[in-house]
């Protein structure tokens, strides 16, 4: 009788519940340690997101769609030796791998707000430099004016190539200003420590004022265009994933409202909070989009 | 089927359908609903609404199979109620963790998503089914009327089935398996109702 039990437990969702509850331990142990140094540009007075939640609530779509999925399934990723390619519209195309990356300018530490497009949020202490350090020695040409990023694409290791259909490899842009914003963050660590897979590794972009899913993981290429670059959400649902993809609590998802947040790691009732223009961060980036109808190019 | 056989399946099935509401409560008390507890209760209240809803349209058909599966149906209305139940829980988790209680939210919200219609309507469909639940209610509207009524429930949980669709990102396919489930239990209706109508006009 309790096996009848269990066994309909398990068909009630008890299990996917349980694996919420429990997110296995995503710490590993030689999870290795980042100098860093301290940069004005951090955000300064929030409450940091808890390394735990940061690391077993995840969105990485070639692990799996559950949030529990990439923290199980990325250990499997190999980021050493790790090359990234930089090409297009630049002087001469180059190839550079993670440790002269790393070594090129000193690390920072930025406490970024994080606002994922499901209307969820976080507050995580990346460690990283501005991209624009990177495209400076990258010397785009004058014609450039987006830059492409596109994620690692490996079937034997990616379980979500085969079950989500999106167009492979997963791919990301920015306008060439947004990407020389110094808030974009060439980003190869959190909490002071080597980003775990899950969260990226062994490096992506974060764009604070845009919603998550802007900052591509896991680069294994930087493309220079003169024409805005096809990016993988907005090929899936331009309607619901605009390009510019800017925080913005006036202008809600068609399918939900973007105007509040759920603040990950807070109890019950009081995860809920405005959600900020550019997530907090239009002092900064609003120039950005001077004269830009917003509401059209969400 | 002896009585006691019986009682011993309704203690079960019981104690299966009150288990995702005791590990939430359970978990709740110990502040340990997931990093996203809104997203967790949310997730729990709606899955179990639709996985009892499908359950309870699963025993008709399965009964059909074998004359030995009658004794299925007298767990119909227990399932049917508790998928209601779960329902309301996760309509509540709607109006008090998503809106606040605050009637402009919720107002906004049904206008603009059509997520929150299509669940709007699952739940409002289940309402006239749970009130006509009792054994009084069959008779005062006659087993006909009262089987058509409760045909309601394959509407409503293809409205839950939308629902679940429509608040998914585009391209995620999770709930294929249900929508698996659901047509095939349709489809075994349709197959059964024509092969009925074949015999009665072959009969005639």
């Amino acid at each position: 009788m309790t096996g009848a039990v269990a066994l309909g437990a398990a068909g009630l969702g008890v299990n996917r519940v349980a694996g919420i509850l429990y997110p296995r331990q995503a710490v590993s142990a030689d999870a290795a340690k980042l100098q860093t140094v301290k940069s004005p540009l951090s955000t300064p007075g929030l409450t940091l997101t808890s390394y735990k939640d940061i690391t077993s609530y995840n969105n990485f779509y070639e692990f799996g769609v559950e949030k529990d999925e990439p923290a199980k399934n990325a250990g499997k990723m190999k980021t050493h030796p790790w090359t990234v390619t930089v090409d297009g519209l630049i002087k001469k195309k180059k190839t550079v791998g993670i440790e002269d990356l790393l070594s090129f300018k000193p690390i920072e530490e930025r406490v970024y707000r994080h606002r994922c497009v499901e209307a969820w949020s976080m507050v995580i202490p990346w460690a990283g430099y501005s991209l624009s350090e990177l495209i400076n020695w990258a010397e785009p040409l004058p014609k450039a004016k987006y830059v492409q990023f596109l994620t690692l694409q490996d079937q034997s290791i990616m379980p979500g190539l085969r079950e989500i259909n999106l167009n492979w490899p997963y791919s990301e842009g920015l306008r060439m200003d947004e990407a020389m914003h110094p808030l974009t963050l060439l980003t190869f660590g959190l909490y002071g420590e080597v980003l775990p897979n899950q969260d990226g590794a062994p490096v992506r972009i974060v764009v604070p004022w845009k919603y998550g899913f802007k900052s591509a993981k896991s680069i294994v290429k930087i493309h220079f265009t003169s024409d805005q670059p096809s990016t993988a959400w907005n090929d899936m649902a331009p309607r619901e994933y605009g390009f510019y993809s800017n925080v913005n609590p006036t202008v809600d998802h068609p399918r939900w409202s973007q105007k509040t947040e759920r603040r990950i790691g807070a109890s019950l009732f009081s995860q809920r909070q405005p959600t900020l223009m550019f997530n907090g961060y239009g002092d900064q980036v609003a120039s950005l989009y001077s004269g830009m109808d917003l509401k059209k190019n969400f | 089927m002896n009585r006691r056989t019986i009682i011993i399946l309704k203690v079960a099935v019981w104690l299966v359908c009150l288990t995702p509401l005791a590990l939430l409560v359970y978990h709740g008390l110990q502040n340990n609903l997931g990093p996203d507890p809104t997203a967790t209760v949310t997730h729990a209240t709606g899955f179990a609404t639709l996985r009892l809803l499908v359950i309870s349209l699963a025993v008709t058909p399965l009964r059909r199979l074998s004359p030995r599966l009658a004794w299925l149906v007298r767990f119909r209305r227990l399932l049917g109620l508790f998928a209601f139940f779960y329902g309301c829980l996760h309509l509540l988790t709607w109006l008090w963790l998503y809106s606040g209680f605050s009637v402009a939210a919720m107002l906004d919200d049904i206008g603009k998503r059509r997520y929150v219609m299509a669940g709007m309507a699952a739940w409002l469909l289940l309402v006239p089914l749970a009130a006509t639940s009792t054994t009084w209610s069959i008779r005062k509207l006659g087993g006909k009327r009262w089987q058509a009524l409760h045909r309601l429930a394959y509407l409503s949980a293809i409205c839950g089935v939308i629902h679940y669709w429509w608040i998914v990102k585009s391209g995620v396919r999770t709930p294929i398996t249900i929508t698996l489930v659901l047509a095939t239990l349709l489809l075994a209706r349709i197959v059964w109702s024509m092969r009925q109508n074949i015999r009665e006009a072959s009969v005639g």
